[in-house]
């Protein structure tokens, strides 16, 4: 390992993170477009994507909100999915430099692409993560706010299929983790909690309730 | 608004902590197997659900509608490997054209 003559620079992982750069854009944009047509509020959106930095947890909590759902069901919903954080930075633990104070801020970094971006030599080198990651942020922060922008034009978003956009979307998010037994079992008992609470339970409650179809994890 | 402000704060507190987790608190120890099981199927449940909601959930009832639709067109792109974003284009422009002519 030590053979390496150039270990990488932070710069060359924000070289490695621009092939991807239209994701968090794309992304970017469409959350500002929804979060603001859903009624979010532009300021709290952009605030969200700097502070919360993880698109599919900042989605399904607008989700939940436009949906008429509780603030509890919106932040658990956003919690529960954004807890894969904390086995993916598990996986990075030991690489990081620095205090603790440096390696609180540097950490942030960690994003699903940036995580894998990382990884991708074998073991996981901490300036692409945190160059890649810095890449990823500055997108995502000002894609979000020129979306805000767009958002508030839509009149009847859900005239334009915006339901139907946000379902597609979370589709998309899951499908790459749906390719092994164990996953699809806890997604399919998901489903069928979710369908059999919809009609007796306020909005955002069957979502909270379908995270026990983790518990199959357990299972030998 | 003030709902929003809420989340925002919350989660984003929540999602600090969980990305420092190994590098700040944990440092190089390793999560026990049976939660590492747990948390590693959080994120297809969860997201397994909101397909769910978003496409079958109303207002406290199933209602199968132009959405389903176009969620199936969704999966169709994604499986010619559409980009995500084309996918919800196609997704919401089929719903959207449903909804026109019924």
């Amino acid at each position: 390992m030590e053979a390496r003559a150039q270990p990488p620079r932070i710069r060359d992982g924000v070289r490695a993170g621009l092939p991807l750069a239209p994701s968090p854009i794309l992304f970017g944009l469409s959350f500002g477009v929804l979060a603001d047509a859903s009624g979010f509020g532009s300021p709290a959106a952009v605030v969200m994507s700097a502070t919360t930095f993880a698109g599919a947890a900042q989605f399904a909590a607008i989700s939940v909100l436009g949906a008429g759902g509780t603030v509890t069901a919106a932040i658990l919903a956003a919690v529960f999915l954004n807890a894969r954080y904390v086995a993916i930075s598990m996986t990075v633990a030991g690489v990081f430099p620095g205090g603790r104070a440096r390696r609180l801020v540097e950490s942030q970094a960690i994003v699903d692409e940036s995580w894998a971006l990382s990884g991708r030599r074998g073991r996981f080198e901490w300036p692409i993560l945190v160059g890649a990651g810095l890449l990823f942020y500055v997108l995502w922060v000002g894609s979000t706010a020129v979306g805000t922008l767009v958002g508030g034009v839509l009149d009847n978003p859900n005239a334009i299929g915006l339901d139907a956009a946000f379902a597609a979307l979370f589709l998309a998010l899951a499908l790459p983790y749906l390719r092994d037994r164990r996953s699809r079992e806890a997604a399919a008992l998901a489903a069928v909690i979710t369908l059999a609470l919809t009609p007796f339970t306020p909005a955002g409650v069957p979502i909270v309730a379908a995270s026990a179809a983790c518990l199959v994890g357990l299972r030998r | 608004m003030s709902v929003s402000w809420l989340v925002v704060a919350v989660v984003g507190v929540a999602t600090v902590v969980f990305k420092a987790a190994g590098p700040v608190l944990v440092g190089r120890r390793e999560l026990p197997p049976r939660l590492q099981a747990l948390v590693e199927l959080l994120a297809p449940v969860m997201l397994t659900s909101l397909v769910v909601t978003q496409t079958f959930g109303g207002d406290e009832e199933i209602r199968v509608d132009a959405r389903v639709v176009g969620l199936a067109a969704a999966f169709v792109a994604l499986r010619l490997r559409a980009h995500i974003i084309v996918a919800m284009v196609v997704a919401a422009a089929t719903t959207a054209l449903i909804r026109l002519v019924a």
